[in-house]
């Protein structure tokens, strides 16, 4: 079955290639710039990863694709429309913006039945999302009993409901025990292998780099990277070197001054980019600065992305524009 | 996952049974509504116990008596406690979808904003209508039993006693709808309840009847339409240079309950959440 007959309403072409399109997305509190010119386009078919430190935007694009909040300029549609336009929207798009957006007095049960009658999605589905989530013994328990793990679950459930050919997830892994975040993995990788678009939200590379096979890293509310994960780990091979000196400070203006990128690293030791071993060992020596090591090392994902967020920082910070 | 859901439009009415669902789902609900309705019923069967014990038969000018025999089924006690709870959960059926988040569920299920908050009006009226005839007509039925071997216990069937009681249950809904717009003004629970008991309760004592002005802004409040509802006759009455006509009364009524729906849909549909 596929996802275009299952959801091709009115108006709409055999195949349905429901994608997430943010065309010059901004949005500004005040003279805050929370999304910035903002563009990029979400596919099925794939666990897309929507990566940045807290702050850089994620959660206020994704209100703004689900219609919640306005965009300043830009547009998010989904599907070529846009979402405030949709008299209902669990067909179109299945989202869990935050687990504790439930009503803790209801039980997980009255909670998606609601959910469910809103939008004429038939009760049986309500008993299948809970058992596919696992929460079909607690869903006559009241919300403000659950733990925050199962607060996912049943965001997931609901998410879930209207079998829609789009999902959003903000943060979905919190909260979840080792075997909730092996089955959300699964389950995001599911949803894309039935010709879905994905779409997670994540402050953690760790938590992505299972997960997702393409990234969109912003940083405060800018792009920094829109590529696959095979593109994103290429940036992380970029190998950096870990330097142990008698005088790291003199040592740190050497290097930079030849154009390399230097952070203090753990026990006193420096951490250096954008030079060779051999190059760095040629400077200390014409500089006569003692070396005690001189390591080379690949920098992993996460340390990948933990760069090119500090960068965009960095360069927001300090450039002039 | 499968083909076995079919897809049908959703209605309007699909949103009333969610709402409807909402509402009941939640244990405190109908507790609240049951005591609600028995502080009513309590108050006025005290009151015409106290009218039964103490009227004595052949006195008093009969137009007077039936005012005092319908006070006997719905005093200003009972107004009050039907103002605070009605308006309250007015106030809470919407605020407590923003204090907890629920409304950003709740609007991204459902995208048309308006349709959310007409449904939640809807059910909310029907609610409170309901209880406001169960609890004002209930109470009328009962204290006109007590009243009856007086000789003053008043029919359903007369008019003014029929507008009696409706301007008693119809006050619930009212005052609900109000709180129902501030709850989505103010997103806070408790300053919702708190904004709805002032508006509701403390606005119309500030207000004189002395003046034009006054009497005129004073006659467009719930509160005092609804006494004005409540008095059949204006004989035994402080005499006031401007009275309130029943029909302003009921216009009142009528502006303030479709006041409430269109400032609460304008505003949820234009904000942010």
């Amino acid at each position: 079955m596929s996802t275009a007959v299952r959801c091709g309403g009115p108006g709409r072409s055999g195949t349905v290639v429901a994608m997430i399109e943010v065309n010059e997305l901004t949005k500004r509190y005040g003279r805050r710039t929370v999304v910035d010119r903002l563009d990029f386009t979400v596919r099925p078919g794939h666990v897309t990863g929507f990566l940045g430190p807290n702050g850089a935007g994620k959660s206020t694009t994704l209100r703004m694709v689900l219609g919640l909040n306005a965009p300043t300029s830009g547009a998010a549609t989904v599907d070529g429309r846009d979402f405030r336009g949709l008299p209902r929207g669990l067909r179109e798009v299945g989202a869990l913006l935050d687990a504790g957006d439930v009503h803790g007095g209801r039980t997980g049960g009255a909670h998606l039945r609601a959910l469910a009658l809103g939008n004429a999605i038939p009760r049986r589905r309500v008993d299948e999302v809970l058992a596919e989530v696992g929460l079909a013994d607690a869903a006559g328990r009241r919300i403000g009993g659950y733990s925050l793990g199962m607060k996912q679950r049943l965001g997931i459930a609901g998410a879930l409901l209207g079998d829609p050919p789009v999902l959003l997830f903000d943060e979905p892994l919190n909260g979840l025990d080792p075997e909730g975040v092996l089955w959300v993995r699964g389950l995001f990788r599911r949803l894309a292998a039935e010709g879905r678009t994905v779409f997670v939200s994540s402050h953690m590379m760790a938590e992505m780099e299972h997960t997702a096979d393409r990234l969109i890293v912003i940083g405060r509310g800018r792009l920094i990277a829109d590529e696959s994960l095979g593109e994103f780990a290429a940036r992380a091979g970029r190998t950096g070197v870990a330097v142990r000196a008698a005088e790291p400070e003199r040592l740190t203006a050497v290097l930079r001054a030849a154009g390399a990128t230097v952070r203090p690293g753990p026990d006193g030791s420096l951490d250096v980019t954008g030079l060779d071993p051999g190059r760095i060992g040629e400077l200390a020596l014409e500089q006569r600065l003692l070396l005690y090591g001189l390591t080379e090392r690949g920098a992993s994902l996460e340390e990948a992305f933990m760069q090119l967020t500090a960068d965009s920082v960095e360069y927001l910070a300090g450039e002039p524009r | 996952m499968n083909a076995r859901t079919p897809v049908r439009r959703a209605r309007f009415g699909d949103l009333l049974a969610a709402e409807w669902l909402k509402f009941w789902s939640l244990r405190s609900i109908p507790w609240v509504l049951a005591l609600g309705a028995l502080a009513v019923l309590a108050a006025n069967l005290r009151t015409a116990q106290y009218t039964h014990d103490h009227y004595l038969p052949g006195e008093g000018d009969p137009v007077v008596m039936k005012q005092v025999a319908l006070n006997g089924s719905f005093d200003t006690a009972s107004a009050d406690i039907l103002m605070l709870l009605a308006g309250s959960l007015g106030a809470i059926v919407i605020a407590g979808e923003y204090g907890t988040g629920l409304i950003r569920t709740t609007l991204a299920a459902v995208p048309d904003r308006r349709a959310v908050l007409l449904a939640k009006a809807a059910v909310l009226t029907a609610v409170l209508t309901g209880f406001g005839i169960v609890s004002a007509g209930g109470s009328f039925g009962l204290t006109q039993a007590v009243l009856a071997d007086r000789g003053i216990g008043q029919s359903i069937t007369d008019p003014t006693a029929l507008r009696y009681v409706a301007a008693a249950a119809l006050f619930a809904p009212v005052c609900g709808l109000v709180g129902l717009c501030l709850g989505t003004l103010l997103r806070h629970s408790a300053g919702a309840v708190v904004g709805t008991v002032v508006v509701l309760f403390f606005l119309p004592s500030l207000v004189t009847e002395r003046y034009r002005w006054s009497a005129d802004l004073l006659h467009a409040l719930p509160f005092a339409a609804w006494q004005r509802l409540a008095r059949t006759t204006l004989a035994g009455m402080r005499p006031t240079e401007y009275p309130a006509t029943v029909a302003g009364s009921w216009t009142t009524y009528a502006a303030w309950a479709l006041a409430s729906v269109v400032l609460a849909t304008v505003v949820i549909q234009r904000r942010d959440h």
